[in-house]
């Protein structure tokens, strides 16, 4: 799975977790880019990655995860 | 909205959360407001999103207090000024075994040690109801606790003197043994849900180290579910009937092609054992006061011999209304519900044939249908649907298909008097009128919640609201009873009144669609009148307050004597009527002296 398909995929996560149809994210979107990103948004946002991509990230890496670029490392090695 | 029903997809709701929340909230639907505090023993984030979208869908609009991480109990015993400047109209403490603090810790420990222990245990969370009780008068729900998925000694663990699940096992008991002597505390059973959704689904460690829940954000839809499921029967809003299909049903096969010895039902085959099962699980409905009809196409003289089967459970007298013809079904249950004064909203209909199912979503949206593959299946979905979730159980429930079937017996007198006050007066009906009787608190707290249609102002009380105005000295409150021939319908008809000077403003005038043109009204009008002018009246003031479902009361003052002072142009009204040279109305109902009943 190439990185475009998995932003693609990705963006349809963010947007329905966001509930904002105009989110774009890239590799280096971080939390502080999107306003209503809070730790229950958070909380969903890994469900919902993880359902979308059927992977599940280990604790240290939801811990250790800096931005989406990070996010996407993982999704490419262990993705669905 | 359906994807919010019974089975539902957890994750999806969760993901979509916010277009589902916003696509409810600009559906026009009339919703009660309620002021929700969740108190949780671990985090509730997920909890509230999830339940506001449930809450929603069942129509109620719920606000939120969320308290600090694990501060329930904090809370609860000492007080909170953003908790208590929120003045919740319920509260519901989210806690699990993972807010158990006392295990043992031993296998060396004794018996009364372990005892010690748990009373010690069941003590923290009872300091926690009766505070939240004695500060805001209000029901709580309280998480009886679910098993541990990690156990050290296998099965002995669930038996032994200091095994964990045995002291979840004995405290779970603890706790329903309150609730049931205590009004207003309400358990939700997640060591039922736990179970159901599977242990090691349901525990999630990893969920627990990194964000504080204390299950698997993946089963937390069904906890949401399964709490408002509890709320949304504490404020009236479960279903009342079960409307339900015959062929392949209530048994296997086709009446009109196989016959009544053809069809299976019974002892006699797999396929017979599963619908005997079926047709007694449906038939328990009706102790809980549910009322059961039949929506078949099919003649009505072969539904009928199918209900007569010697081995069906089900018999033809357990119905409170039998549709059996060739008509479209959404008409024939749209009839049902106006014979029976109920909304179509309290419908669940049950058919093993999607296509109808189908059908009724299409025309009829505030049915709830139940697509039956087979037996087990439509059981799981009445079990974990909650449609009939019960909170509380009156004496009138449980006679509830009688009286529904005497209301049928006088229908059917009703056509042959000469005048409707000839039948009025032959069924010999009497009265007896009290203020409210502690007895009658809960039946009285049931139809102040339930009843919609002739309801004047459809204000809603908690148990504790009634009990106050029923003490009240500056409020006169009414319950009335109705008997005839046919049987005692209970406790139909409730006022509330405020004083307010020699004014008495009606703050709520309810009555039972079931007793509907009997001249009860004029009975407790009777009543309320010669009441107030004992405590000093002169005037009487009476609000209809416009509802989706009140139109039937809209002039119900003006019929009975009132005089119009305004029309609002949103539908409310208002209107009084004066005291002086008031005759008594009702001519057909028999008054009782409390004393001889």
């Amino acid at each position: 799975m190439d990185t475009k398909e998995i932003i693609s995929r990705l963006n349809g996560v963010f947007r329905d977790v966001f509930g904002d149809d105009s989110i774009s994210v890239s590799q280096d979107t971080t939390s502080a880019d999107i306003e209503d990103w809070d730790s229950l948004a958070h909380i969903n946002l890994m469900d919902a990655v993880e359902n979308e991509f059927g992977l599940r990230f280990k604790m240290r890496e939801v811990s250790s995860m800096k931005n989406v670029g990070d996010m996407i490392r993982l999704i490419a090695e262990r993705g669905k | 909205m359906k994807e919010l029903n019974f089975p539902f997809d957890g994750k999806d709701i969760i993901r979509r959360r916010l277009a589902i929340r916003k696509q409810l909230l600009s559906d026009g639907t009339v919703r009660i407001k309620k002021r929700v505090a969740v108190l949780g023993g671990s985090t509730t984030d997920h909890v509230i999103a999830a339940l506001e979208l449930f809450l929603l869908n069942f129509g109620i609009e719920p606000v939120f207090y969320q308290s600090e991480y694990n501060k329930f109990y904090e809370d609860a015993v000492f007080g909170n000024q953003e908790l208590d400047s929120f003045e919740p109209d319920i509260i519901y403490i989210h806690t699990s075994s993972r807010n158990i603090t006392m295990f043992p810790e031993s296998p060396a420990e004794k018996a009364e040690e372990v005892e010690n222990r748990l009373s010690q245990q069941f003590a923290v969370f009872k300091q926690v109801w009766e505070s939240l009780m004695q500060r805001f008068n209000c029901p709580v729900i309280q998480n009886n606790f679910e098993l541990p998925l990690f156990r050290r000694t296998g099965s002995y663990d669930g038996w032994s003197v200091s095994g964990h699940a045995a002291f979840i096992e004995r405290l779970n008991v603890m706790l329903s043994d309150y609730a049931r002597a205590n009004h207003g505390l309400y358990i939700h059973d997640i060591n039922y849900l736990s179970a159901v959704c599977g242990l090691a689904n349901w525990h999630d460690a990893e969920a627990w180290y990194l964000y504080k829940y204390a299950m698997s954000t993946s089963v937390i839809p069904d906890l949401a579910y399964s709490l408002a499921c509890i709320i949304k029967s504490i404020y009236g809003r479960n279903h009342k009937v079960i409307d339900l299909d015959l062929d392949n049903t209530l048994w296997g096969g086709v009446i009109g092609d196989d016959g009544q010895e053809g069809i299976e039902i019974g002892p006699e085959t797999a396929v017979g054992q599963s619908y005997s099962e079926f047709q007694s699980f449906i038939r328990g409905y009706k102790d809980y006061g549910i009322l059961l009809a039949v929506c078949s196409k099919n003649d009505e003289s072969n539904a009928v011999l199918g209900l007569e089967h010697p081995s069906g459970i089900l018999k033809p007298s357990d119905f409170v209304s039998i549709k059996a013809n060739w008509e479209p079904k959404d008409r024939n249950i749209t009839e049902t519900s106006q014979e029976l004064s109920l909304g179509l909203d309290s419908f669940v209909f049950i058919d093993d044939n999607p296509a109808e199912c189908a059908m009724i979503e299409g025309q009829l949206p505030m049915v709830q249908t139940v697509s039956m593959n087979n037996v087990q299946n439509a059981m799981y979905t009445l079990t974990r649907g909650g449609y009939f979730e019960v909170t509380s159980v009156s004496e009138d429930d449980m006679k509830r298909s009688e009286m529904y079937a005497a209301n049928a017996q006088r229908a059917a007198q009703r056509g042959s008097f000469e005048s409707y006050e000839d039948y009025l007066v032959s069924l010999q009906m009497s009265a007896v009128i009290y203020d409210f009787k502690p007895l009658y608190i809960q039946r009285i707290t049931q139809l102040v919640n339930k009843s919609n249609q002739f309801n004047l102002t459809t204000k809603r009380y908690n148990e504790n609201e009634i009990k106050e105005v029923s003490i009240s000295p500056d409020h006169i409150c009414l319950c009335g009873r109705l008997l005839d021939k046919f049987g005692d319908n209970g406790i139909v008809s409730v006022i509330i009144g405020r004083k307010n000077g020699n004014v008495l403003d009606i703050e709520l005038w309810l009555m039972s669609c079931r007793v509907l043109k009997r001249d009860m009204e004029l009975a407790m009008l009777d009543e309320l009148v010669s009441q107030a002018e004992r405590a000093g009246i002169r005037r009487i003031k009476g609000y209809y307050y416009k509802s989706p479902k009140n139109s039937m009361v809209s002039e119900f003052y003006g019929s009975i004597g009132f005089e119009l002072d305004e029309k609002l142009e949103n539908g409310d009204s208002v209107w009084h009527l004066d005291l002086k040279g008031y005759e008594n109305k009702n001519k057909v109902i028999k008054i009782l002296e409390k004393e001889n009943i």
